[in-house]
């Protein structure tokens, strides 16, 4: 039975949304990259830079939404330093505060892979790029991606758990929102690496693994979304009630129609390329939404 | 350390008034309410930025037709929790907890993130558009720097609200809750004894703590419960993702460029 509170909403609204939205994509676009090029085909390897060169433009954006909604956007250093010791501040069971160094810490990860991937593109032909680009292939690359995509997968996951570790109802009503987040941050990831291969012949060629993969992980999402909604009881009301039930009709477009047309092939050749990775994109922008804004009303 | 200190705010001396408010407003400087009309003698309406103090008027229908509505007044404020959910999530300490083991925020560190707002389970912190930060009741903490009474106790003229030592603030409450059981109100309770790790404000209630919109003793936990499940969740699912990768993205020699 969910526990009675009294709260008031914190007003975290488009600022936060669109954080939540972006962080998403780019951990789970590094997650990605690091999965092609550990267990891929090396033609693969095409796509793996493509979700690489995704992830850190993605993730430079996050705090900058981060900075504008706080209320003192000049001390946004003081979730970091202490102002008046100047020692770290670090609460391991503050997920903001966990957040924002894990955020600062997947931010290096996700830099050097960028780097990486745009010297072995020879998309700058740089000497000091192109030995990058030459050590992802190492045992040393290796290691370093997957250090990378466990941060990748916290950056992804946490902004969920940071609803949670609250007193709001809805949000500390589930244990699912870390996984929820996560789920549907790979899913729009893989859309955005498929939104941007259908313009590269040799990142297409993994189009079809992606699209398996997006399949897997909107099920996934599927799955989590069901359990949020069975954790909620008695306050499904808040979340499914009102005009809510629009947004969440759309995130069901953002996921049964890209599940179906990627399921079957042939649907796919029907649509037009960008349709599908352009719904799931909407559907995961329009899940957060609907979790961020209905608790808060 | 100084010594602990506590409020103790009894419902069935409380008359209403509004002086508790108005000294709060007053000793803090405070902005004045705009003016509107919420359908009660309850025009504060709920603690934030603004309102430290804020007499909440209960009103209750009874069975009697003579006496259609009852009313409970209490002078609500921030508990000082023991346990405080606010100070637990504060990313960058401006959330601190003094020598008097009262809660106070530094306005000159908080960055006005917020997440102590979606934390407190009482809904006492508000925030500040004009200073851009968290604000609550600070305990009047200047004065007890300078061993005086806070503003809202010192001008309580029903001695509804009672300030000292927390332990003398217990055994006060104690008592007061015998002398009114033994007239007949076994609705009396004292709530903040064992909430939150204990209160620094208690109160005694002479109905459910819901009725005042406080949390039942059940349902006061703190937001770091939910750290465990949220990061198990992720985790399973980061396992199962991985799983998912390794499927979809295995070597099956079908790649050709």
């Amino acid at each position: 039975m969910p526990n009675e509170h009294f709260v008031v909403p914190p007003h975290w609204e488009w600022y936060i949304l669109l954080y939540f939205f972006f962080a998403g994509i780019s951990g789970g676009a590094f997650v990605i990259g690091t999965m092609l090029r550990l267990w891929g085909h090396p033609t693969d390897a095409a796509a793996s830079r493509l979700a690489f060169i995704i992830s850190f433009p993605l993730l430079l954006i996050c705090p900058i939404f981060l900075i504008l909604d706080l209320g003192q956007p000049v001390r946004f250093w003081h979730m970091l330093v202490d102002s008046s010791s100047g020692t770290p501040v670090f609460k391991a069971y503050s997920p903001m505060s966990l957040g924002v160094w894990g955020l600062t810490l997947f931010g290096l990860f996700s830099f050097v892979m960028f780097l990486a991937a745009v010297g072995e593109g020879g998309y700058l032909r740089w000497r000091v790029l192109a030995d990058a680009g030459g050590l992802v292939n190492s045992v040393l690359g290796k290691a370093f991606m997957v250090i990378g995509a466990i941060f990748g997968l916290f950056v992804a996951a946490y902004t969920g758990v940071l609803l949670a570790v609250s007193n709001q109802p809805v949000w500390s009503d589930t244990w699912t929102l870390g996984g929820l987040f996560l789920a549907s941050g790979l899913s729009g990831a893989a859309a955005s690496i498929l939104l941007l291969s259908h313009r590269r012949r040799e990142a297409a060629v993994t189009d079809g693994k992606l699209m398996e993969a997006d399949r897997y992980f909107i099920v996934l999402e599927l799955v989590l979304i069901v359990l949020f909604l069975i954790t909620l009881g008695g306050l499904v009301s808040k979340v499914l009630g009102g005009g809510w039930i629009i947004l969440w009709l759309v995130v069901l477009i953002g996921t049964l129609v890209p599940l179906v047309a990627e399921w079957r092939p042939r649907l796919v050749r029907q649509l037009p390329p960008v349709l599908v990775p352009v719904l799931v994109l909407v559907g995961v922008l329009a899940l957060r939404a609907v979790i961020i804004f209905s608790a808060q009303a | 350390m100084a010594q602990q200190v506590g409020f103790f705010t009894d419902v069935t001396l409380c008359i209403g008034c509004k002086a508790c408010e108005v000294a709060c407003k007053e000793w803090n400087g405070l902005p004045n309410n705009p003016l509107e009309f919420r359908g009660s003698y309850d025009n504060t309406g709920q603690l934030d930025h603004a309102n430290w103090r804020h007499v909440r008027f209960v009103e209750e229908p009874t069975k009697n037709p003579d006496k259609p509505i009852a009313w409970s007044m209490m002078s609500d404020v921030c508990k000082h929790c023991a346990n405080a959910s606010c100070l637990e999530v504060c990313p960058t300490d401006a959330i601190v907890r003094t020598e008097f083991d009262t809660v106070f925020i530094q306005q000159d560190v908080c960055n006005g993130c917020r997440d102590c707002i979606a934390a407190c389970p009482y809904g006492v912190i508000g925030f500040n558009s004009n200073t851009g930060t968290a604000q609550k009741c600070t305990f009047c903490y200047d004065r007890l720097q300078n061993n005086l009474k806070p503003a809202c106790a010192t001008a309580c003229p029903t001695q509804s609200i009672k300030f000292g030592p927390l332990d003398e603030m217990r055994q006060t409450a104690a008592k007061r809750l015998d002398t009114l059981h033994a007239q007949g109100m076994s609705e009396a309770r004292i709530y903040g004894d064992k909430e939150y790790g204990g209160l620094h404000a208690l109160f005694l209630l002479t109905d459910k703590p819901e009725t005042y919109s406080l949390p039942s003793t059940e349902s006061a936990v703190l937001p770091s419960r939910n750290n465990i499940p949220g990061y198990l969740t992720a985790t399973i699912t980061a396992v199962f993702a991985a799983l998912a990768g390794l499927i979809a993205f295995r070597r099956r020699g079908e790649s050709k460029p």
